[in-house]
């Protein structure tokens, strides 16, 4: 199996669209990193005009994690579309290029061989994940330096030492590649039903900004539905900057999104193995 | 032709073999056997079901009904097992573009699970002639230097059985001759099985030793391609010097009921196989040089005879 996995690893970094997600977000990273250098320190004014009549605020607020904070705030979202560009090629791409045929009449299992690009889709996620946490926090750290973190969760302001955030950073980064992760699941799902890359690309992205769009409007109806979407628990990393943190609410948002992970797998590797290859 | 193979032993054992897809029947109640050394000339028209007969055989796709042995096990049970055993190309081979011919056949060693040394890689380059050409990406490669790369890989773990469908389409005369020697060295020197799928007739009657031929799914007749051959009355051509003296020699003899036209020098003559070296013999003994014979019934014939039968 890892023999498979590497060299659906070797595949996926011998595209050439692989390299757009981490280009992508070296760019995009880059620009905010450079606009907070220009316009940080007015946004920090403006997040904390209130407190500032009250409390004096001392310390360097504009700081490496509050950028990071950013970021991962902004990217999360339009991440999965990187992602999908990969996963949703795993499967459909071998049909597009009809090395499907070569592929299965090998000596190995279509188990194995459904399971290795799966697994390989999901190590190529957290690289992305990983990707933005070193660019982002070390470009951020090395730009703006250290300091306290200061974030807005629920309203409220809430202060962490700098010595408190960064195994914070690092469990978010953690669960934002399980949310991630779903969306891999998801395309690579999509992956197995077709026989262009296109399709599962363009599914799973309009999955995903429908649930985003219908999680964010709240009126009863989607209210209703919205534990039912799996979007509504990909944010859960930011409950890794709550004080208290809550526990148990996290590991329910993991386990959900763990959850969708293997019903999209599972559903994927089962009509892998039922598929007839005409392609 | 090749000559016959004689072994009991069944390599492909495929019994009331059928597949259906949605209203179309592409494989209707298939039977074949091809035994241990056989070169098996599978053929039929296009859309006869012979590529989806092929994807049964690889389980590349799953068989409405009926049953495949392969190696003399079943394929559903010991799936893995027999491909070890299989080389194939399917329809057009088709490659990873983006990597190298030699990536891609040690890519597709490692999938087999084989212990393929860049030694053997580069023999089955240097086989198909591409050996020079190892260090090229695949999207640079012509159609027919992909087809030779599909026997390649085919060939790279030393399969008992090679699948071939349809090898030399797309080729040009002398790349079908190259693959045609190369089925044939690979039966007679590496005493291979070969089921060989084709719409190019007399590319089977000329390395097959045994075949099928079937039309809307199912076989019309499966047998040794001489006998098939023979089963009925060749077109043979005379060509002689003499063209009226010929004429007056055959003339109210049982030969002349036998004559189907005359073209310039060339009597054309339907017979019987054996007949040939009579009728031979008989204008050589009354002087008439006889430049060439030519038997123009080819399993061509036959198999439009065949195939036109089923369609009437």
């Amino acid at each position: 199996m890892i023999g498979l996995i590497n060299i659906e690893l070797y595949k996926i970094f011998r595209k050439w669209r692989t390299y757009i997600g981490f280009i992508a977000i070296a760019v995009l990273v880059s620009v905010i990193q450079v606009a907070m250098l220009v316009e940080g320190q007015r946004s920090i004014n403006f997040m904390t005009h209130n407190l500032q009549q009250s409390f004096i605020l001392v310390g360097n607020l504009l700081n490496g994690y509050l950028v990071s904070h950013l970021i991962l705030n902004t990217l999360v979202i339009h991440i999965p579309f990187l992602i999908t560009l990969v996963a949703g090629d795993l499967l459909a791409g071998e049909a597009t290029s009809g090395t499907y045929r070569m592929l299965i009449t090998r000596p190995v299992s279509r188990i194995n061989i459904v399971t290795s690009k799966f697994l390989a889709g999901i190590i190529y996620t957290c690289m992305i994940i990983f990707f933005l946490a070193i660019f982002s926090l070390g470009l951020g750290l090395s730009i703006f330096g250290s300091g306290d973190l200061l974030v807005v969760q629920n309203g409220t302001i809430i202060v962490f030492s700098k010595n408190d955030v960064l195994w914070r950073f690092l469990l978010a980064y953690c669960f934002s590649s399980l949310g991630m992760g779903v969306v891999a699941s998801l395309a690579f799902l999509f992956s197995s039903l077709v026989e262009n890359a296109i399709g599962p690309i363009i599914s799973t992205m309009a999955i995903i900004i429908i649930f985003i769009i219908i999680s964010g409007i709240n009126i009863e109806i989607f209210r209703a539905i919205k534990p039912y979407l799996f979007t509504n628990y990909m944010n859960g990393w930011r409950l890794f900057f709550d004080d208290p943190i809550d526990i148990k609410e996290i590991i329910k948002d993991s386990l959900i999104l763990l959850g969708h992970i293997f019903l999209f797998f599972g559903s994927a590797a089962l009509i892998f193995q039922k598929k007839d290859i005409l392609s | 032709m090749k000559e016959e193979v004689l072994s009991d032993e069944k390599i492909i054992e495929v019994q009331n073999l059928s597949k259906q897809f949605k209203e179309i029947r592409a494989v209707d109640n298939l039977s074949l056997n091809v035994y241990k050394g056989d070169v098996f000339g599978f053929l039929g028209p296009n859309g006869a079901g012979k590529s989806t007969t092929i994807r049964m055989l690889l389980s590349l796709i799953k068989p409405s009904g009926g049953n495949i042995k392969l190696f003399g096990k079943s394929l559903k049970e010991n799936r893995i097992e027999i491909l070890k055993k299989i080389g194939a190309i399917v329809e057009k081979p088709d490659f990873y573009g983006y990597m190298t011919a030699y990536k891609n056949m040690e890519i597709l060693g490692k999938i087999s699970g084989s212990n393929i040394s860049k030694k053997r890689i580069m023999e089955m380059l240097e086989l198909v002639g591409l050996h020079k050409r190892y260090k090229s990406k695949v999207k640079t490669f012509s159609h027919g230097m992909k087809q030779r790369l599909g026997l390649a890989q085919a060939l790279l773990h030393e399969p008992d059985l090679i699948i071939l469908d349809e090898p030399t389409t797309g080729l040009d005369p002398q790349g079908m001759k190259e693959i045609r020697d190369l089925i044939i060295y690979l039966s007679k020197e590496k005493k291979k099985t070969i089921f060989l799928s084709s719409h190019i007739l007399y590319e089977v009657e000329l390395v097959a030793n045994r075949m099928v031929i079937i039309d809307k799914g199912y076989a019309k007749v499966e047998g040794n391609v001489s006998d098939l051959l023979n089963s009925n009355k060749l077109k043979v051509t005379f060509e002689v010097d003499e063209i009226e003296k010929a004429k007056l020699l055959i003339n109210d003899t049982s030969w002349m009921k036998m004559l189907d036209s005359i073209v310039g020098n060339k009597l054309i003559f339907l017979l019987e196989p054996g007949e040939i070296s009579f009728l031979n013999k008989l204008f050589v003994e009354n002087n008439i040089l006889v430049s060439a014979v030519i038997p123009t019934r080819s399993l061509e014939e036959y198999f439009l005879s065949i195939t036109e039968t089923v369609s009437k």
